[in-house]
């Protein structure tokens, strides 16, 4: 009686996984973004410093997109901390939305993973076709060579952020052009242990890759080489990640409790209330100092610093080409509303409106040109953005080099800050380690 | 115990280090609750420069804290109900009857215990998602996948537990019950339970607190509608601020629940605790 | 153990029309009745751990990565690939992971010890009749009945470098000269063992006193009667009272700490310091954040692997009480 009862119990269960998980092999298409031809499912990003606003922003895109198509739209805004879990979770299960925004360094990742519609001739025909994004923005929308699944939305890039009442006090008239520039000005404005010429976010494995990566390119080196190998430990990246820990180590320009900050959010914070004199972040931070009380009028945006000269084989480089992208999954249901959709937040229209509600750059040339976004400071990131920006290496294992490499400077940034020294021969064996891990991983 | 007089400063000694530890971070939770926004950035002062209660205030605006709660008392309160009303059928049925497989299972249901939460988390997910599909269903993302997972996480204890405790109180009283006429499943309603009552009252109080606090499992399985407040507290800190003061004002807010409960039942469970684990 | 048969007989043996007819029901309900009970634990066990265990074994033997999650059937079988790479101690993977199952041992011994102790110690204390000593009790319960994510939320707002740990070490007992760093570099494993050592130790304390106050006066009495001092007491008579309960505490304890997912996790978020790196989350790493599932399954087997053997190996030496009277 006990056997045959918990046979019963058995068969229920695992056949019912067993069943299902057939089942998902053959509809994976199934289940889909679970919506009939009238509506849509949209999973955006938060780039509004509260979720609440990003609902309002976007719903009144929802609205405007239903009278011009009919198509109704289901917002979801979703944290950074959960958006790439709940997309590998909708990956997984085949359920997830029709379109979602996605971090433009994942795109690689993403389209290894086959989930996502490609942008071929004629979706791209749909939506208006690639000559109207900006080159570097269309860069980023899948590894090169392949068809990219994923087409910009948002257009970010960093550039130096000045507090202008510091820098008259200490008598500087124009923000720095070059490191050495840079490093003699930050000093004069570094008096421990409350002001600091520079902010840092030295705990945050994202803000690390991204300077090894921008300031690698500045050296004349690269994260991987052509064939697609890690060459994490290459004397340019060396000399390049040593440059940026040594503003904690070396120069004492920024404070060494930058080694902790890591949410993205507190080396503007001490920007704001002038802790510090500079910070290099991204567009959307002028939204955030203004929720600090920062007003625009209290800040200047610049270049960010080149080495001068540059050295063989370096670029002016000075942001890695960020954003958002948009990607619509394989299995929608409903791929004509979805593409309309994409072609929708791509027009002129709506790339003006939202990248202005978003503090972000727009990605078509059209809206490019639009007065709105030649503001001084504005213009200063358009540039960068259009003409000093290169995609973050575009590999299949983008996110675990970012946690790798990331992870390296966190440790090297720990170090500086404990100990106030940071040896060449740190900076080499910290990024060897990471570079085997890297080496060793790159599975498939 | 007699008291030596050697002893005695010694156990004042001791038991103020173990007040201090203890309350050193309670401290630090309460008085940042009642601080302005520059107190919590900068330098920790023991005395706020100025006491405000409008962290309390706003926590219910910089993030849907209300909802987040209502969700973690729904799947809590559930999963701990159901659980406790299986656990007592399962550890009557072991503490009173021989059977077949008795021992294993036992084994299987303490040996639960020691398994990696990450093992079964994705495997987990995958299965909610597939009996959705069969079954219509709707395990993943909706209060009833997280509730059968806590309820099931808080098994594998109170059985053990319940066992301990069902075997220390002897069967003569539920024969004579069942002597008169009652059934099996009376005898337990009627006689075993209200005896049982503060080892029940501990494993709830066990289930609901492991359900109240858990992390990886409420990340992977809800949504936003299902969130619950062991996530949903994280958004204070990743707003373009760290809201410290609000974070910690919700902390209070988020525990009052548990402690207070906690603390009215610990005598229940510091009895079912002797009875049922203690003795073995 | 069954008594229930007994009285069964005595039922059976006993006369009267009414008495026979329930006889017969609960003869049969005897022997089908346990089985009915078990049945709900049963399947949520099987459901929610044991087909999710199995499953998650099964997974360790594929190669699924970012490349096969959407179409997770065709991942490449693989064998022991997955394991391979995670034992073999000269690679990168390996080594990584070796280096984070023994933090994950120091840390677990640390913060067990440290409650035990801590949590005898207190219930000694506590587990002696003077004014107050409820509210005692009290207070040190408090830390466990908190949610977990509060108080490690609360230690990691304590251990920012101008948090009140510093406050108190640096500006109040001049222990230190200057604050440190906390959370990042070494003194990343001190602040989690510190963080986990306040949490877990009132368990202790509260499983170790009701334990003590289960030990008969009389006993204590009989000793000093007999002119036993005080530490001769304690060894002879607490000590080996408590040892069951110590051991079965222990155990738990130890599952749990090496376990311990939430501490690293609400501390240090995705990338911890290397002297954080703890199993569960460096697992966790593997598997959300890298994309490699099979992997991650291959290192949480051996993790259940090595869990299950050292709670056999323990069990057995200690003879820890199943069930005695069963």
């Amino acid at each position: 009686m006990y056997r045959k009862l918990t046979r019963q119990e058995f068969l229920k269960v695992g056949g019912g996984a067993f069943v299902g998980t057939s089942v998902l092999g053959l509809a994976g298409c199934g289940a889909g973004g679970g919506t009939s031809s009238g509506s849509l499912s949209y999973w955006a990003s938060q780039q509004a410093p509260t979720i609440a606003q990003d609902k309002q922003i976007l719903g009144k895109v929802a609205k405007e997109f239903k009278k011009q198509t009919g198509v109704a739209v289901n917002v979801k805004v979703i944290g950074w901390e959960d958006l790439w879990n709940r997309i590998t979770t909708a990956i997984s299960s085949g359920q997830g939305p029709d379109v979602l925004n996605i971090g433009n360094t994942w795109s690689p990742s993403l389209q290894a993973t086959g989930a996502f519609m490609p942008f071929d001739q004629d979706p791209l025909n749909a939506i208006g076709d690639k000559s109207k994004f900006i080159q570097t923005a269309y860069d980023t929308s899948g590894a090169p060579g392949k068809t990219p699944t994923s087409v910009p939305v948002y257009g970010l890039s960093y550039a130096l952020f000045y507090n202008k009442a510091m820098f008259r006090e200490a008598g500087i008239k124009n923000p720095p052009k070059t490191w050495e520039e840079f490093i003699a000005v930050a000093k004069k404005l570094t008096n421990p242990p409350k002001k600091w010429g520079l902010a840092v976010e030295g705990a945050s494995v994202t803000e690390n890759s991204h300077w090894a990566f921008i300031l690698g390119r500045q050296q004349g080196g690269t994260l991987f080489d052509k064939k697609n190998k890690p060459t994490f430990d290459s004397p340019q990246i060396v000399r390049a990640v040593k440059q940026y820990v040594e503003f904690i180590a070396k120069d004492k320009i920024a404070s060494p409790e930058g080694a902790q900050y890591s949410t993205g959010t507190q080396a503007p914070t001490d920007f704001a209330n002038e802790k510090a004199a500079m910070i290099m972040f991204q567009t959307g931070t002028m939204t955030a100092l203004a929720s600090s009380g920062m007003k625009e009028s209290e800040y200047g945006i610049a270049p960010i610093p080149v080495p001068d000269p540059l050295p063989p084989g370096g670029e002016p480089i000075m942001s890695h080409t960020a954003g958002i992208n948009l990607s619509i999954f394989n299995n929608t249901q409903n791929q004509d509303g979805a593409l309309k959709f994409v072609k929708f937040m791509t027009s002129k229209a709506r790339q003006i409106r939202l990248n202005q509600e978003y503090t972000s750059l727009p990605v078509t040339q059209a809206a490019a040109d639009e007065a709105a976004f030649h503001t001084d400071k504005l213009k200063v990131f358009q540039d960068i953005y259009a003409n000093n920006s290169a995609p973050m290496p575009l590999i299949p294992d983008e996110g675990q080099m970012e946690t790798l490499i990331g992870g390296a400077v966190k440790n090297l940034f720990a170090k500086a800050a404990s100990t106030g020294k940071v040896s060449e021969k740190d900076v080499k064996s910290e990024l060897a380690e990471a570079n085997q891990k890297m080496a060793a991983s790159g599975m498939g | 115990m007699r008291e030596q007089a050697i002893l005695r400063p010694l156990r004042v000694l001791g038991l103020i280090f173990f007040a201090l530890f203890t309350a050193f971070p309670l401290y630090a939770i309460v008085v940042s609750s009642v601080k302005p926004l520059q107190d919590v950035q900068s330098v920790f002062r023991w005395i706020p420069s100025a006491v405000t209660l409008s962290p309390y205030r706003d926590i219910w605006h910089t993030i849907p804290l209300a909802h987040y709660f209502v969700n973690s008392v729904i799947v809590c309160v559930s999963a701990t109900l159901i659980s406790i009303l299986i656990s007592i059928l399962a550890a009557y049925a072991i503490s009173r009857y021989r059977f077949f497989g008795r021992d294993p299972f036992r084994l299987v249901v303490l040996s639960t215990q020691m398994f990696p939460g990450i093992l079964f988390l994705l495997p987990l997910f995958i299965i909610f998602v597939n009996l959705d599909q069969t079954f219509g269903t709707r395990l993943y993302g909706s209060y009833s996948g997280l509730i059968i997972t806590y309820l099931t996480f808080a098994l594998p204890f109170s059985i053990w537990m319940l066992v301990g405790y069902f075997n220390s109180i002897p069967r003569e009283l539920e024969e004579a019950a069942m002597v008169d006429g009652a059934t099996a499943l009376g005898a337990l309603f009627r006689v075993l339970i209200p005896l049982s009552m503060p080892g029940i009252v501990a494993v709830a109080i066990f289930a609901f607190m492991t359900a109240w606090g858990e992390v990886l499992f409420a990340s992977a399985l809800t949504t936003e509608a299902t969130r619950t407040l062991a996530i949903g507290l994280r958004d204070y800190a990743n707003q373009s601020t760290v809201y410290w003061n609000q974070l910690m004002a919700a902390a209070i807010v988020v525990s009052i629940p548990v402690v207070a409960g906690f603390l009215a039942l610990q005598r229940y469970l510091v009895q079912g605790l002797t009875a049922g684990g203690v003795k073995q | 153990m069954s008594v229930a048969p007994k009285s069964q007989d005595e039922a059976r043996t006993s006369p009267g029309g009414r008495r026979s007819r329930g006889k017969v029901r609960r003869h049969l309900s005897s022997n089908t009745l346990p089985y009915v009970l078990i049945i709900p634990a049963l399947l949520f066990e099987l459901l929610i751990h044991i087909v999710p265990m199995i499953f998650g074994v099964v997974i360790s033997l594929f190669q699924l990565n970012q490349f096969y999650i959407s179409n997770w059937i065709n991942a490449p079988f693989v064998g022991l690939d997955n394991f391979k790479i995670g034992l073999n101690t000269h690679g990168p993977i390996g080594s990584a992971l070796v280096h984070s199952f023994l933090l994950t041992c120091a840390y677990t011994v640390l913060v067990v010890a440290g409650s035990w102790l801590f949590g005898v110690t207190a219930a000694l204390l506590v587990n002696a009749e003077f004014r107050g000593r409820d509210w005692f009790r009290t207070l040190f319960l408090i830390p466990y009945a908190l949610p977990i994510y509060v108080s490690i939320l609360a230690w990691q707002f304590m251990l920012q470098k101008n948090g009140a740990v510093n406050t108190l070490l640096v500006q109040n007992l001049h222990i230190l000269d200057h604050a440190p760093f906390w959370l990042i570099g070494g003194n990343a494993f001190w602040s989690m063992a510190v963080t986990s050592l306040w949490r877990t130790w009132p368990f202790a304390f509260l499983i170790l006193l009701a334990a003590l106050q289960n030990i008969p006066a009389e006993l204590y009495d009989a000793a000093s009667v007999d002119g036993a001092s005080k530490l001769r007491q304690f060894r002879t008579i607490t000590l080996p009272l408590i040892r069951p309960v110590s051991v079965v505490v222990i155990l738990v304890m130890f599952l749990w700490t090496f376990n311990d997912f939430n501490t690293p996790y609400v501390l240090f978020g995705q990338a911890p310091p290397p002297a954080a790196d703890l199993l569960s989350l460096h697992i966790y790493v593997n598997s959300f954040v890298d994309l490699n599932f099979g992997l991650g399954a291959a290192m949480s087997t051996l993790l259940l692997i090595f869990l299950l053997i050292v709670s056999v190996v323990y069990i057995r030496l200690l003879r820890v009480g199943g069930e005695g009277n069963a």
